[in-house]
């Protein structure tokens, strides 16, 4: 009897589940397998320092990554010095000691420097489209690190039935298929020095890497955590089992 | 030595404190030596977990306080400030933002437990009408708490849920305005969100306070439903349930650290990663999935005041279960066809939370409409009219002593549940 | 009596009894650990963040500071005074008999060797808290030339070293480095 509610249950879910799957749009984008899935997931550090590399010499030409410092390199492996030198390549705006606005290099205590000074410069720059912040990108988008991946490589050839909107592009992986940011990445684009051939793919998969680990600074801490506490919690579920099955010894119950 | 209460503790500063504040005795008599029914499941360790979980809900609460900022345009940032520079910041949000799933799936089942057992009946209908109000109150707090990281969801949720007031005649406008403080959900409202979600977990540890003194003038309920009768059927609270407690506690916080340090995003909407923005609403919103049945309530009818009435009606209902119900029998052990309709009702509340997830559109509409038409009819006429109809098996004589099939002869239901009248 | 149960029960079980002791005992110190650990990441939410940590330096140039002056700059969100003294100055610092100081200390050891018309101190009075004044040389400098205090009277000397009043110590020499000859890092 009980058994049959329980089914009965979890068919009434199974079916529910069912409905939002196909009442789901029809875009599909495969699950790929990356550095930093699963309970012991770490961020592959070459990955995510080409990624930075990709991010620099492209997205930051239009994205902000506002939340981020460039201190935050150094968890992906960069060493301090490196790190000051990034930084020191850029300059931020600051107030002279005359009370002008003025620039000064970087310091890794900075956050990223914005390519616009603003939203309204963002948009006049880019046909009125704004490009989103990317500090946490991956976790602000359904589908989270599968879907930007797929959303890189997803540019191609309108279909010629579509009529597409001014100054848009396709991208099949986009809601809606006409997209405001052109194709950002092609075969080559950047040079990585570690001489990892720099393949569309492998430029995606790396600035991925890189995004995720920007909006998931904490991420192999946290996890490290998870499993001393599973490990722990484990242990004192069966502790305390354990003492409660000698207390209730006694008891008819 | 008149005025100085008699106690006989072996540790002389506890007992000079004792004379003079008796909480060592009260704590001694409310869960040391309470007597407790011998035979709960672990169904009833929910309560417990519900306590340690608004003590990690204020813990937390307290302390992201200290480093978060209530202004339209800092509040996103100072989250993010959390999430990244703050010593384990990360580590406080996501066990506040998660313990808010995890308080609401340990008090759903609490309460569908008071449901099955029927715990709401007499004497305990106060000791339900409290829970009703604690419910109220959390979902208040949570409502608020959401708003506070000033994401897409934050903004468009308060949006909606505020707007709920403008169905109220006449006045409604007035009160909306009222509670933004201005004409639209803006640095006002964030503020005094900020400061309500402080004080109503307050106000809830001062209910959950009456809801456990009710409870201990009652005393507990138990899976057979039947009256304590003799000090057979109890144990002592300590070390019984201390311990069966501390199991549960334990489990349910392996649970909820591996949701934290694993999945912590998993009951999250991406788009509240998105700083909220007045101009754009996103293109689906959803309430947290612990309002997704009542948001299916609200939408179940093509009217807005009809909406509005309904989804307060579905909680208000539950403050007058305990006059609904005629069965004088507790449990739905024996109550062969309630226990049934009790999992038609579990179906049709889990059906709604997946109608609330969708757009009302096609298939949804007419599912969100047969499970709010099942709801309501469950609590307003089968209810009622059950427990006049409904012939109960043989309860046990006691709950040291419960009944076997066969010997002894079941007594008819109606003289079984003499012994409950007078409860 | 439900109550007696575990003691009539202890009577006929003498080993489980020490078992069961034993198991409480471990069962009770893990959820110690446990509660502790827990309370640790609350804690250490209060100290500094890494954003705090890591504006851990601030540079300084000396340039404009003229003969007599100091400035007050910003270092980890307290003010330092960088004062360029004047030849009397120093050469008063040096000579203090350090019998007569409250918290002994050369002026030597309290400046770099070769730059020692620079002094560079935190600009708290290390009685309360309260920021001294005397940067300006129409500023009230105490009677030993250096700061004053103006909360409870402490008077400190043309090397930050106390000499009147309530404060304990000298005025504290911060961690800093030249970067050339008019130019220093302090952090």
């Amino acid at each position: 009897m009980r058994i049959t509610r329980v089914l009965a249950l979890a068919a009434a879910i199974g079916a529910a589940a069912l409905g939002t799957a196909i009442a789901e749009e029809e875009i599909h984008f495969p699950a790929q397998k990356w550095s930093f899935n699963g309970p012991f997931g770490t961020f592959d550090r070459a990955s995510a320092q080409r990624g930075a590399q990709v991010y620099k010499e492209v997205c930051a030409n239009c994205h902000s990554l506002k939340m981020a410092y460039y201190r935050d390199l150094g968890g992906i492996g960069m060493e301090p010095g490196a790190i000051a030198a990034i930084a020191a390549s850029v300059s931020v705006p600051t107030i002279a000691d005359d009370g002008s606005v003025a620039e000064r290099p970087a310091l890794p205590s900075d956050h990223f420097r914005s390519p616009f000074a603003n939203e309204k410069a963002a948009r006049s720059a880019n046909g009125g489209a704004l490009p989103p912040d990317l500090s946490v990108i991956t976790k602000a988008r359904d589908g989270g690190e599968d879907y930007l991946h797929a959303l890189l490589l997803g540019y191609g050839d309108a279909p010629a039935t579509m009529k597409m909107g001014d100054g848009m592009n396709y991208n099949k992986m986009f809601p809606g298929n006409q997209i405001g940011m052109p194709r950002p990445l092609s075969d080559g684009q950047v040079d990585y020095s570690d001489g990892t051939k720099a393949t569309t793919e492998q430029m995606a998969r790396d600035v991925v890497t890189f995004l995720s680990y920007i909006a998931n600074p904490e991420m192999e801490a946290r996890k490290r955590l998870g499993v001393k506490m599973v490990l722990f919690l484990v242990l004192m579920t069966g502790l305390s089992y354990a003492v409660k099955r000698k207390v209730w010894a006694d008891v008819d119950h | 030595m008149a005025g100085l209460h008699k106690s006989d503790f072996a540790n002389p500063v506890i007992n000079w404190i004792d004379t003079r504040l008796p909480i060592f005795t009260m704590m001694q008599k409310e869960y040391g030596v309470f007597p407790t029914p011998k035979n709960f499941n672990y169904f009833w360790n929910f309560g417990a977990l519900a306590m340690i979980n608004l003590v990690i809900m204020i813990a937390t609460g307290i302390f992201l306080a200290m480093n978060y900022t209530p202004h339209v345009s800092m509040a996103f940032d100072s989250v993010e400030r959390i999430m990244r520079d703050v010593n384990y910041g990360w580590l406080l949000r996501y066990v506040h933002a998660n313990g808010a799933s995890m308080f609401f799936i340990v008090t759903y089942i609490h309460i569908f437990r008071g449901l099955y057992y029927g715990s709401y009946k007499a004497p305990r209908e106060l000791l339900w009408m409290i829970g009703v109000v604690i419910l109220l109150v959390m979902m208040a707090t949570a409502f608020m708490g959401y708003v506070l990281p000033w994401g897409q969801m934050s903004y468009w949720g308060a949006t909606v849920i505020t707007n709920l007031f403008s169905a109220i005649p006449v006045v409604g406008e007035h009160v909306v305005t009222w509670l933004w403080g201005g004409f639209s959900v803006d640095n006002p409202t964030l503020n005094r969100f900020f400061s309500l979600h402080f004080l109503l977990p307050f106000v809830l540890v001062g209910v959950v306070f009456l809801h456990i003194a009710a409870l201990h003038v009652t005393g507990s309920n138990n899976p057979l439903g039947i009256d304590v009768k003799s000090p057979q059927d109890t144990l002592p609270f300590h070390p019984y349930y201390t311990m069966k407690d501390s199991v549960g506690i334990c489990v349910y916080l392996l649970v909820f650290a591996a949701l934290v340090c694993f999945a912590p995003n998993l009951f999250m909407a991406a788009e509240n990663y998105i700083p909220a923005n007045p101009l754009v609403t996103p293109s689906e919103i959803v309430p947290e999935w612990y309002f997704l049945p009542f948001y299916a309530i609200l939408r179940a009818v093509p009217s807005k005041l009809g909406g509005v009435l309904l989804m307060f009606g579905a909680i208000a209902v539950l403050f007058v279960l305990p006059w609904l119900d005629t069965s004088p029998v507790r449990s739905a052990k024996f109550r062969p066809i309630y226990r049934n309709l009790f999992w038609v009702l579990l179906i049709a509340v889990v059906t709604l939370g997946f109608v609330g997830a969708h757009r009302p559109e096609g298939i949804w509409v007419v599912l969100g409409r047969v499970a709010t038409f099942y709801y309501f009819l469950h609590f307003l006429v089968i209810l009622p009219v059950l427990g006049k109809l409904e012939r109960p098996l043989p309860l046990p004589e006691s709950i040291s002593r419960p009944v076997t099939s066969g010997g002894g002869g079941p007594l008819p239901g109606g003289a079984a549940a003499k012994p409950m009248e007078k409860a | 009596m439900a109550n007696s149960m575990p003691a009539t029960a202890d009577g006929q079980h003498g080993s489980d009894v020490t078992k069961r002791d034993f198991l409480k005992l471990v069962t009770g110190a893990g959820a110690l650990v446990g509660a502790g650990a827990l309370a640790w990441p609350l804690i250490d939410s209060m100290n500094p963040s890494a954003d705090v940590l890591a504006l851990s330096s601030t540079t300084v140039d000396l340039a404009p500071i003229q003969l007599g002056q100091a400035i007050t700059v910003v270092w980890r969100g307290k003010p330092v005074f960088v004062r360029h003294r004047t030849p009397e100055e120093i050469k008063g610092a040096a000579t203090v008999a350090q019998n007569t100081l409250a918290d002994p200390a050369l002026d030597s050891a309290r400046v770099k060797k070769g730059a020692e018309q620079w002094l560079v101190v935190v600009g708290i009075c290390t009685h309360l808290g309260c920021i001294p004044i005397g940067n300006k040389t129409t500023e009230a400098r105490g009677d030993f030339g250096g700061w004053f205090c103006p909360c409870h009277g402490s008077q400190y000397d043309t090397s930050g070293r106390v000499r009147h009043g309530p404060a304990p110590a000298n005025l504290a020499v911060p961690p800093y480095a030249f970067e050339g000859d008019t130019k220093i890092k302090i952090g």
